[in-house]
């Protein structure tokens, strides 16, 4: 079973050289830390800068040069800033590659809810039903079951949607899944993790073909 | 030249009355209007629909209007981070729309460049299309948003000069650009005002045709909401 930083782990290896990559708040934020070094990638944020960086050292914060997780950051040689107008032309236009985002629920059609638990927590989607409607390369990353062990990949969504028809990756504590027309497809087990425990953590129909492998990260 | 320059902040708040709809620059805490802000405090006008990305915290940002209860609908995308507003939000006293963010840099951007509307994938499918022309094209279905129709635009630059030309800094230039010529009347606060003339024309972010009146902002406090950092080793 993995933890945070192995989700993030395996996710790494989803980022292809030359690729533009916006990354959400929480697990996806780690990904960056996983990246090979060998590779080209720059990190979008959707405030309005391209080129992401690391966090400044202390005393180089800059209240100017923050993250969509209003975080101080620093910016690498060949980055941008832009206007929000701008930022979303990148995003609805498919100019970036690879969208990265937690989830609460993710359903067996690719349907994803993430942005309100109605009468509970209202904070509202900021910028992830843009992301998720325009991009063509979504991966979510999560753990497989909630705080109270109820499965997050489900048959349909029980909590208001962010975007339909939007998830293509799944990458959570157990498994690596694809979203297919047919249901969850599972394609890699965590470390240690049988199918039979994957089975149990999904409500969705998850379609097993062969001998599934453990992953490499 | 045409002289956009007022002396001061109440000045450049003239006419903003009770009931008005305002346009406010910002993400997070980050290139707010916190000159134009700390007036409409004071003034303490009444009933104001404010259209702003966040509604910044307890005690700094749109976060004081809330306070003094002068707003009654926020239109915003994220307005996490601040009790106060989901305490009148879960209430009833403070009516929220809460929309896409792409969307809403993009109804800035649409009333500054002169489209009543636009088609957007972003929202089809959720709750925020409900009740919402919806059109496909290409395959995909598109949610019909219209562009905002505000009386004030409040916003932030880094430096401007008298003629109202703009240039923001890193990311708190956000939606602060998106803004100027959206509203009726576009009022830009500057970190540094200087002559016409001494902006280089080829950087110019904003053009002064978008802006109505400028003044040279005093004592930014330029809050961090989340300071983060790394070791040195």
């Amino acid at each position: 079973m993995l933890d945070k930083n192995g989700i993030a782990k395996r996710i790494a290896k989803e980022v292809k050289n030359g690729y533009y990559v916006n990354l959400g708040i929480g697990i996806p934020t780690l990904v960056a830390n996983f990246v090979r070094d060998d590779i080209e990638v720059e990190f979008q944020s959707e405030n309005g800068v391209l080129g992401m960086g690391p966090f400044p050292f202390e005393g180089e914060e800059d209240p100017d040069i923050i993250n969509a997780g209003k975080q101080t950051i620093t910016t690498l040689p060949g980055a941008s800033f832009f206007d929000s107008a701008m930022s979303f032309s990148m995003i609805r236009g498919k100019h970036v590659d690879l969208t990265i985002l937690g989830a609460m629920e993710v359903a067996e059609n690719g349907d994803i809810a993430n942005w309100k638990i109605p009468g509970k927590m209202v904070k509202g989607m900021g910028g992830a039903m843009d992301l998720v409607a325009s991009a063509e390369n979504i991966i979510v990353a999560m753990m497989h079951t909630n705080r109270v062990g109820a499965s997050k990949l489900l048959k349909r969504c029980t909590l208001p949607l962010t975007g339909v028809g939007c998830v293509k990756k799944i990458v959570t504590n157990l498994a690596v899944i694809e979203v297919t027309p047919e249901g969850f497809k599972l394609l890699e087990r965590a470390p240690g993790v049988s199918v039979e425990q994957i089975e149990d953590a999904t409500e969705g129909k998850l379609i097993v073909e062969g001998k599934v492998p453990e992953m490499v990260l | 030249m045409i002289n956009k320059k007022v002396p001061g902040v109440i000045e450049a708040l003239e006419g903003v009355s009770d009931n008005m709809t305002l346009i406010l620059g910002g993400f997070g805490l980050s290139g707010i209007p916190e000159n134009s802000i700390a007036q409409l405090v004071k003034l303490n006008i009444k009933g104001l629909t404010c259209i702003s990305n966040n509604a910044g915290i307890d005690d700094f940002g749109l976060g004081l209007l809330l306070q003094q209860k002068q707003i009654d609908k926020m239109i915003s995308s994220y307005v996490g981070e601040n009790d106060e507003f989901e305490r009148q939000m879960l209430s009833g006293e403070l009516e929220v729309e809460l929309i896409p963010q792409g969307t809403l840099a993009e109804r800035c951007r649409a009333a500054q460049a002169g489209f009543p509307a636009f088609y957007t994938p972003a929202g089809y499918g959720t709750e925020v299309a409900e009740g919402k022309e919806v059109r496909e094209f290409y395959g995909k279905m598109h949610v019909l948003e219209y562009a905002f129709n505000a009386d004030f635009g409040f916003v932030k630059a880094w430096k401007g000069d008298t003629a109202g030309n703009l240039i923001f800094k890193g990311t708190a230039r956000n939606f602060n650009p998106n803004i100027c010529g959206a509203a009726k009347i576009t009022v830009a606060e500057v970190e540094e005002l200087v002559p016409a003339g001494e902006l280089d024309p080829n950087q110019i972010h904003i053009p002064g045709i978008f802006v109505q009146r400028i003044f040279q902002g005093v004592l930014y406090e330029k809050r961090i909401e989340q300071r983060t950092v790394r070791q040195r080793n």
